[in-house]
Formats: structure tokens, C-alpha cells, sequence
């Protein structure tokens, strides 16, 4: 067989990445190109999807370079995108209208907090699994309709098309393909989880034309033929970022649980083919669905802000020069001596969803130092982090037995640690880090008969790195307590 | 003056310049202030720049000393940013070798652990990251040695841990030759009995060497009926360690590692 690789493109939040992976599920070579973020106001977020584009035009080739492989040795594309970042573009030029906007942009929050107490919002929350909030993409689509003269017209007339970021990249790929898939479907506020399709009632309560929507389509199944970046090669995957984490991570069964550190972080569990609705907080959400079978669904505690705050330690307080370095710093100290920073930047996602929130750093005294303040930094990711394992205990009855962690930030052996110490359940690193990349290579090589299956999959997975608990119970539930108070304190700051 | 370079005379005149106190400066008080063409001093500045000698504003755009300059007899590379840099090239070395994989740097005249990846095995391991290697004894410690990462220096007194460890600084001093000339290093039940080890020196720009990245495990399955490393197992190292080199900005010269 000549067919030696299977090509991951990761289109992330702050960069682009184009992976080539090998039978064992192990990274052959990788492509990296940042993109530039737009930040046209306070709380607006934006992309340029044409620039996206050309860095996934650009860094196909070089990723097959460096592995020196050759195209004809691909035997599928996985995509795997930021998640909810939502694109309108002119069906006939191909051109975007406008730049995307970026799921952490909250300026539809004046509409969705009006949105929220229509008598229409209760089915869609019912419908979706999602509750209305600036996060996802149906409120940003109706916003760019409201804002940019005759759109709406167009659209009605089929002339605009919306699409996520692995909707736009299949339609550029594809040269005109309109798809998307059932994860990015569902975190729209627009898709009925129930049914996989577009809701007309979600649809009408956001009064958004079906004629720009894509065709809804399982996450792992032949999608079309790329005609440019990989011309000939199928694409057989996309999911979202986290979704195709969960999958990397190889959580096929009901139980098995992620959670992935980057700019924010993401933990989420299987439930199986059950629909688990959440009384804490948490998301309900597809986790994948192969062609042909049901779908498989997750919970999800989604928090906003983790790894960026490590980026505001370095860019905003320059008290370090690398993100690494966080860790070094947070080592000069042996505790937080007291300090707390609760990093509500854009309000509290799970369990909390307090958009009024803002974030705080309380217990200052003048013995706190620059090295408190890095450990207060990482253990708030930790704190998180547990806030979010409790909602998830208590929705699904069952209790967490070992977080499988992921991304960047598991380099990082003194959050790692800490977070095993605050969860008291040992956390485990798998040896590929790169589990987003992974997880769609993984569905793409499946869907083309690459991988024979998901027990194929299993296999790949081994253990890299292991932390144990090693915290007394007393600290951990006092260091509790206390975080708790402090979040408490970033409540109803924002007033209107 | 023969062999004179007159990129780094250059060079240090816009660092004494950047030294000179008078804060941050842009390219064209810098390219004015030393009669450059503007593209000449651009490029020094920022290959200054990409070895942390000089920063750049990232509103003005203008230029200071950096960091760097003022620790340059302390070790470059943060440990953290280390294991950071190399983390996605460690995962498949201990996946194509099936070994256990460690990252080591010099911390007072022994190899400390910066790094650990698990023998993908599954079986249970314990994390040794922070804890410290003798360096004669160690391949790790050998390729630190022989290149003098962060200013390595053979310990006086060389304890003996088996009856193969080196013993005297003779036998290290061929050693470290041998290693220079192969590229990598080995260690065959050195410190422990039964175990054997094989490493690689991690370089950043100018082939500067900041790290050490290898393998270990039962003498049997790291070496050959011989008791000499596997050669498949040796360029699962090498191609490693050139991988997070390429990532730390080392530039390799034809089949040189």
C-alpha cells in the first residue's frame, strides 16, 4: 500500500497547523502558521478567513515536505477548527463578507441577554442543549444580518452562505462543497440535537434564512475530494476542536472523559448514544458521529479562560518572557501565599455563565510577589478545573476516577500536579500531546479504511506521564473554600 | 586584519549603542547613530533579536537590550521552556523506540531531569522530572559533557556505581573524545546493572548545545548481543534530538548532527 499517511489540519484560535501522522497515531511532521488577530473594539474578536485560507494553502504542501512524503501517500484529511467562529461569504465570488467573528467576540450580548427572555428561548435551550449565550454562532449571524445593509435579502435569496471554520475550509477545499458536520452543527443554538438537522422553529427565532445554512453531515465519513491543497485527497473527518480531542484521546466509551489545556479549556465526557441534559451548568453536545451509525453524545464544561491568562501574565504584566516560564517563576514560592486571581476577562463560562462577571485578584497583602501571583495564575486553571469535575459528577451520578489531559499546558508539571492534588484523582497525559490533531486524523483514517476500527484506535494510546494526588484533605478543601469566595467576588460587576 | 567578521563588529556596535543608556531606539536612530544602511542594521537587529540579545517593542518598534545580554552567564533556555519546545518530538521517540525517554540539562555538575516520557508500556511509572543524574555515568550526562552544555565539567572525584562506570577522568576524557566524534552517546550498564542508555545533544542557534535527549532500558533491548547500542535505536535519538534542535533554531550542515 502506498498510502503511508493521513494529514490532520488543525485550525485553531491563534494559528494554523497541518500535521502529517503516521499508522501508530505519531506526529511524522508539522506546519505551523500563526494569523492575525483583529481586535476592531473592546470585546470584539475577528479573523480574516481569506488569510486562513492561503496559511492552509501554504502549509499543506510544507507539512508533506518535511515528512518528505509525497501527496499520492495521503490517504485522508481530517479537519478539526476552532469551534462556533462564524464566516459569511458570496456564494458566487467566494469572497467573505466581512471578517469572521471569533466565538470569544461578545458583542451580541446586549441581543442575546434581550433574546433570553422571549417565550420562544425555552425550546431553543431545549432544543439545542445549549443555553443562549454570546458563545455560539446563531446570535452572531443574525448580529452581521442586522449590521451590514441588504444581507439579509441576500441571503434569503441564497446569494450568502454562513459556515463555521471546517465549513469554509471544506467549500475552499472542495471548490463549492456546502457542508458541515454534526459536532459544529451543534453549537450553533440552531441544530436540533435530537434530530441532527436544522431546527425551522431555532431558525425562526433568530430569524435566520435556511437558504445560507449548510447540509448537516456525520463527523467521520467521506465528505468530497479536495481539488487544492491536497488535490485528489478525500476528506474524511471534521469535528471540532474539542470534539475531535475527545477523540484523539481514544474516550470512545460512556464514562471516558478529556480535558484539554489551551487558550481556554475544555473538559468533556461521553455519554454514549444518551442525550444527558445538564442541571449544573454544563453543555450537551454531539461528540462525534460516524456515517451510518448513531451519534455518540458528551457533556461539556467549558472554561473560558486559562491558558490566555498565562499569555496576559506575559504580554500585559511582562513579568515573564516565555509561557513556560510561568512555572519557573511559580517555583521561586512554595504557595500562593494567600493570593487568588479569578480570570472572569469575559464573564464565567461553566458551570457559573455570569457574562456580568470580571475578573479579580483578592488577598493582596505586601508580602505578596511576582512568584505568588504565577502560582495563583496556574492554580486557577486547577480550580477551574474542579469546579467544572463537580457539575460533571453530580449531572452524570458518577464519579470521576482519573482525568486524561491534553495540549500545551501539560507541559507544565507543576499544574499538573496541582490539578491532580484539587481534583484527588490521578491525571494522565497520553503520549501524543497533540490530541486535537490526532482525534480528526484518527476519524479521517477511519472513514477511508486506514484504521480498520475504533478498537484499531485503542491501541495507539499509551500512557506518557501520570500524576498522582499528594495534597491533605484539610488544604485542599480550605484552599477550596477560599477559591470559592473569590470567584464569588466576581459576580455583578458589569451593571445595566 | 585578516579574519576579522564585520558582521559582528556591527553587531557589537549596536549592542554598546543600545548599552549606552539611552533607552529604547528605533532602526533609524540606530542605522543614523552608526552610518548603516537602514536593511544592514534591520538584519542585525534582528538576528540580535532571535538569539534575545536586543527586544523590540511591540508597539513602537523600537529597540533595547535584551534579557539575555544581562544572564548571559547563566543558562539560556529556561527548563520549562525547554520541555515545552521538545515535548512533541519526545512522544514519538519513546513510540518508535518503545523506550522510556528523558530531557536532562546541567544543574550543579549533574544532569537534572527536565523532561520524562513513560516506556509506552502502560505499566505503572513514576515521574522523575526534578530529580538529579550522575553525569559520568548517564548517556545523558556524557553528551552534556562532551559538548559542554551550560559549562559542564567532569566531577573531581568520579563515584563508581558498578564495574563498568568510568573510573578515572582518563577513561571519561576518552569517552567524551569518542562521543564528540560519533555525535551521540552511550552508556551500557554504567550505573545500574542490567540497563543501558543511548543520547543526543540538543542544540539552539549557532550550535550552541542546551540539552541532552535519550533513551534507557534493559541492557538487552538497547543493545545487541554485542553489548553495542542498536543502530536503529541510535537514529530514533539523533533524529529526535535534530528535530527539537531544528525547533530551538540549530542549523545542521550536511549529515553533521
Amino acid at each position: 500500500m502506498t498510502e503511508r499517511y493521513v494529514v490532520a489540519i488543525d485550525q485553531g484560535t491563534t494559528s494554523t497547523r497541518c500535521i502529517v501522522i503516521d499508522r501508530r497515531g505519531q506526529l511524522v511532521s508539522l506546519a505551523q502558521q500563526e494569523h492575525k488577530q483583529h481586535f476592531p473594539k473592546p470585546g470584539w474578536v475577528e479573523h480574516d478567513a481569506a488569510e486562513i485560507w492561503r496559511n492552509v494553502e501554504r502549509l499543506g504542501p510544507e507539512a508533506l515536505r518535511r515528512a518528505g512524503a509525497t501527496i499520492d501517500q495521503v490517504a485522508a484529511i481530517g479537519i478539526a477548527n476552532q469551534r462556533e467562529t462564524t464566516i459569511l461569504w458570496d456564494k458566487k465570488t467566494g469572497q467573505p463578507i466581512g471578517h469572521a467573528v471569533v466565538w470569544q467576540d461578545t458583542r451580541t450580548d446586549t441581543m442575546v441577554g434581550r433574546l433570553d427572555h422571549l417565550p420562544g428561548a425555552e425550546g431553543v435551550r431545549h432544543r439545542s442543549g445549549l443555553p443562549l449565550a454570546t458563545y455560539f454562532s446563531g446570535p452572531r449571524v443574525r448580529w452581521m444580518l442586522d449590521h451590514t445593509p441588504g444581507l439579509l435579502e441576500r441571503a434569503e435569496r441564497g446569494e450568502v452562505l454562513f459556515g463555521t471554520m471546517e465549513t469554509w475550509l471544506i467549500w475552499k477545499l472542495t471548490g463549492g462543497l456546502h457542508v458541515t458536520d454534526v459536532t459544529n452543527a451543534s453549537r450553533t443554538l440552531l441544530l436540533d440535537i435530537h434530530t441532527l438537522d436544522w431546527s425551522p422553529a431555532s431558525l425562526e427565532f433568530f430569524g435566520i434564512p435556511r437558504a445560507m445554512l449548510p447540509e448537516v453531515r456525520p463527523s467521520i465519513g467521506v465528505f468530497g475530494t479536495a481539488t487544492a491543497a491536497f488535490p485528489g485527497v478525500r476528506i474524511g473527518a471534521a469535528l471540532g476542536d474539542q470534539q475531535a480531542a475527545l477523540f484523539g484521546q481514544t474516550c470512545f466509551a460512556p464514562g471516558e472523559a478529556k480535558c484539554t489545556y489551551g487558550t481556554g479549556s475544555f473538559l468533556l465526557l461521553n455519554t454514549g448514544s444518551e442525550l444527558v441534559r445538564s442541571t449544573h451548568g454544563l453543555l450537551s453536545t454531539v461528540a462525534y458521529q460516524i456515517k451510518g451509525e448513531p451519534a455518540a453524545y458528551a457533556l461539556e464544561g467549558s472554561i473560558a479562560i486559562t491558558g490566555s491568562l498565562v499569555q496576559w501574565f506575559r504580554d500585559q504584566l511582562e513579568l515573564i518572557a516565555s509561557a513556560p516560564e510561568i512555572e519557573t517563576l511559580a517555583r521561586t514560592v512554595s504557595d500562593n501565599g494567600g493570593c487568588y486571581i479569578v480570570p472572569a476577562f469575559s464573564g464565567l463560562y461553566a458551570p457559573h455563565w455570569r457574562s456580568e462577571a470580571r475578573g479579580v485578584i483578592v488577598g493582596l497583602t505586601s508580602y505578596i510577589t511576582k512568584g505568588h501571583l504565577a502560582r495563583a495564575v496556574l492554580e486557577a486553571s486547577a480550580w477551574q478545573t474542579r469546579e467544572v469535575v463537580d457539575a460533571m459528577n453530580a449531572d452524570s451520578g458518577l464519579a470521576l476516577k482519573t482525568l486524561r489531559v491534553d495540549g500545551g499546558m501539560t507541559a507544565d508539571n507543576l499544574l499538573m500536579q496541582y490539578i491532580a492534588d484539587v481534583l484527588d484523582v490521578p491525571v494522565v497525559r497520553p503520549l501524543a500531546a497533540e490530541t486535537v490533531s490526532l482525534g480528526a486524523a484518527y476519524g479521517a483514517g477511519l472513514a477511508v479504511g486506514y484504521w480498520p476500527d475504533l478498537e484499531g484506535l485503542r491501541q495507539n494510546w499509551h500512557r506518557a506521564a501520570q500524576w498522582m494526588p499528594t495534597m491533605d484533605a484539610e488544604r485542599r478543601d480550605s484552599e477550596y473554600a477560599n477559591w470559592k469566595r473569590a470567584v464569588s467576588r466576581t459576580f455583578d460587576w458589569i451593571q445595566g | 586584519m585578516p579574519g576579522t567578521v564585520q558582521s559582528i563588529e556591527r553587531a557589537a556596535a549596536v549592542l554598546r549603542l543600545l548599552a549606552g543608556g539611552s533607552g529604547r531606539l528605533s532602526l533609524a536612530e540606530i542605522s543614523r547613530s552608526l552610518d548603516l544602511a537602514k536593511p544592514t542594521t534591520h538584519g542585525i537587529l534582528q538576528t540580535l533579536r532571535k538569539v534575545g540579545f536586543v527586544e523590540q517593542d511591540r508597539v513602537s518598534g523600537h529597540y533595547q537590550l535584551g534579557a539575555a545580554m544581562l544572564r548571559l552567564g547563566t543558562g539560556f533556555l529556561d527548563v520549562n521552556e525547554l520541555r515545552s519546545r521538545s515535548i512533541n518530538w519526545a512522544d514519538p521517540l519513546a513510540a518508535r523506540s518503545g523506550e522510556a525517554v528523558r530531557i536532562g540539562t546541567v544543574l550543579d555538575g549533574q544532569v537534572l531531569v527536565v523532561h520524562h516520557v513513560f516506556r509506552p508500556d502502560d505499566t505503572f511509572q513514576t515521574l522523575d522530572v526534578g530529580s538529579l543524574l550522575p553525569i559520568h555515568a548517564t548517556a545523558l550526562g556524557k553528551a552534556l559533557l562532551a559538548y559542554r552544555a551550560d559549562g559542564a565539567a567532569a566531577p573531581a572525584a568520579l563515584d563508581r556505581f558498578t564495574s563498568r562506570t568510568a573510573g578515572t577522568q582518563r577513561e571519561l576524557t576518552e569517552a567524551l573524545r569518542a562521543v564528540r566524534e560519533a555525535g551521540w552517546s552511550a552508556e551500557v550498564e554504567e550505573l545500574h546493572r542490567g540497563e543501558a542508555s543511548i543520547a543526543a545533544p540538543i542544540r539552539a542557534y549557532g550550535g550552541l548545545v542546551v540539552g541532552a535527549i535519550g533513551i534507557s532500558g534493559h541492557v538487552e533491548r538497547i543493545c545487541d548481543s554485542h553489548y553495542r547500542p542498536r543502530p536503529a535505536l541510535v537514529a530514533n535519538v539523533r533524529d529526535a534530538a535534530r528535530a527539537v534542535s531544528r525547533d530551538l533554531g540549530a542549523t545542521f550542515r550536511g549529515g553533521a548532527p
